[in-house]
């Protein structure tokens, strides 16, 4: 438990320098691109893929549920609020942990432990400025994006099987969905993927920035930040569900 | 032989360490440790693995504070240094790493060209003039669109070496330069570091346990073994020193002041003991 805390404290203290660190990262807006696409573009086919698939099974699901109480008709606002207010976010983040997360731990530990990122050092530049918040702040940037994908795929995935499937009215599937859903619901979407892409991206960049610099090190803090990530994803993602229904 | 290590220490010293004590946990790796380095010399600091080279490197560097004693380089203790001001010291100071550690996501080009990148606004033109005339200088012009995983040990070692001469530093630090490297390689490698001190007017350190090959081009050797200066002087004089531990590194002796045994009990107990177990 302590253990823990002390890791929380850690954590929160990397945050101050990483954050300290962003605002000349900023400046250099190449360098943000590059992680963007790191982190985003080389996920999209792996959440565009996720995306159709939880979005079917949405499709089938709810028509089945909806279908005992008579009304299929909503299977459209059910898929849609259910992807933009929590599985559009959560999966995404879960995707981009396993995905991004991993490769931004590796690729950070492995140049810790070939000694690149003491090698800066020595040639007077920072690190968490050049490597560090380049990715914390792409990774933040690419999570939003990354989540939209998603869910347009995954409504476009329910469509398919309600639809196309089981027969639900075209015209009621999407005109339901604009009567119902808000703008309130898009943006809770968005607050929570933003969250998560700090949470993901800095547990990625904290694990690699103190990998130990062996082999092993560097296999167990990719394992350390798929794991932290996941959890923590899904314990705030309580916490602002709970927060966005009480406001 | 037994000379004052600080005999050298002058206006004309670059590097001056003096009476440092470092300790790694409770294990002591310098206890007293004296030396200094002249204005455009190459001085090499050796001695047998796990002496603490690297760590005295890391101290003259800012990386790591010492205990008690100071490290002065151009003048000021390090120590007092804040994080700007080691980062100032450090432009004025090059650093070749054992395995190169050379940026792997950039090729051979862009890694010579990255601290320029970083602390100047050089135009293109210029700034690519300046990476193909230190390339040349190493013999890799042709290498220049490599990446490093496509090089061999010496190519890299030599790509660091351009990156850390392409700022033009006073002093340049060389940690093991001849480690995993075949005779032509160290060959080239010992060239360059005789030839970039002279030609670029700079003052060299090279941290080495490759007795001849350091020996060759060093201007003053200092042997570093029990977290001391036990010697110090030309490669010649150290040829002729009489003391055992100098004599058993160079002659690369197995057994000797530096015992060939890790410390333990006694052997005879230890086997009784598993025999009466058994």
């Amino acid at each position: 438990m302590t253990d823990t805390l002390s890791k929380l404290g850690k954590v929160a203290l990397f945050l101050g320098q990483v954050l300290r660190a962003s605002a000349p990262a900023l400046l250099r807006p190449r360098l943000i691109a590059q992680q963007v696409y790191n982190c985003g573009a080389r996920s999209l086919v792996i959440i565009m893929l996720c995306g159709l698939f939880v979005g079917m099974v949405l499709g089938l699901q709810g028509y089945d549920l909806l279908a005992r109480f008579g009304s299929e008709s909503a299977l459209g606002v059910a898929a849609t609020l259910g992807l933009l207010k929590e599985l559009g976010p959560v999966v995404t983040a879960l995707l981009f942990a396993g995905r991004a997360g991993t490769s931004l731990t590796s690729e950070i530990g492995l140049m810790r432990a070939t000694d690149q990122l003491t090698a800066m050092q020595m040639m007077a530049v920072d690190p968490l400025r050049r490597v560090i918040a380049p990715r914390f702040i792409g990774g933040i940037i690419a999570m939003p994006l990354l989540a939209a994908v998603f869910n347009v795929i995954g409504i476009f995935g329910a469509q398919l099987v309600g639809v196309t499937l089981m027969g639900v009215d075209q015209g009621t599937f999407w005109s339901q969905m604009q009567g119902a859903v808000g703008l309130r619901d898009v943006s809770e979407g968005i607050v929570k993927s933003i969250a998560f892409g700090v949470i993901c991206s800095l547990l990625a960049v904290y694990e690699g920035y103190h990998t130990e610099p062996t082999a092993a090190g560097v296999g167990l803090a990719t394992t350390r930040t798929v794991v932290a990530s996941s959890v923590m994803t899904l314990i705030v993602d309580y916490m602002l569900t709970a927060a966005f229904l009480k406001g | 032989m037994a000379a004052d290590p600080r005999d050298n220490s002058g206006p004309d010293s670059v590097v001056d360490v003096r009476d440092v004590h470092y300790l790694a946990g409770t294990h002591a790796i310098f206890s007293g440790l004296n030396l200094s380095v002249q204005r455009g010399s190459i001085t090499a600091v050796m001695g047998p693995s796990g002496t603490g080279k690297t760590t005295l490197l890391r101290l003259i560097t800012g990386q790591v504070q010492p205990a008690s004693g100071t490290v002065e380089v151009f003048g000021q203790d390090v120590a007092t240094l804040d994080h700007k001001g080691v980062f100032a010291l450090r432009k004025r100071v090059g650093m070749l790493f054992q395995n190169g550690a050379l940026l792997t996501d950039l090729d051979v080009f862009e890694n010579v060209a990255f601290p320029v990148r970083e602390h100047t606004k050089l135009p293109e033109p210029l700034l690519q003039t300046l990476v193909v005339s230190k390339l040349q200088a190493v013999g890799l012009r042709g290498a220049a669109h490599l990446m490093p995983q496509q090089l061999s040990g010496g190519m890299a070692r030599r790509v660091a070496l351009a990156r850390a001469i392409v700022m033009d530093p006073e002093v340049l630090i060389y940690d093991e330069p001849f480690v995993g490297l075949d005779p032509i390689s160290m060959g080239v490698v010992c060239r360059l570091i005789r030839q970039l001190n002279d030609a670029l007017g700079i003052t060299s350190i090279v941290v080495s346990h490759d007795v001849q090959e350091v020996g060759s081009i060093a201007d003053q050797s200092y042997i570093i073994a029990g977290g001391k200066v036990i010697a110090s002087g030309s490669s010649e004089q150290l040829q002729h020193s009489t003391e055992p531990a100098v004599r058993q590194f160079l002659q690369g002796e197995a057994d000797g002041p530096v015992p060939f045994h890790y410390p333990a009990g006694d052997y005879h107990q230890q086997l009784l003991q598993l025999v009466r177990k058994s």
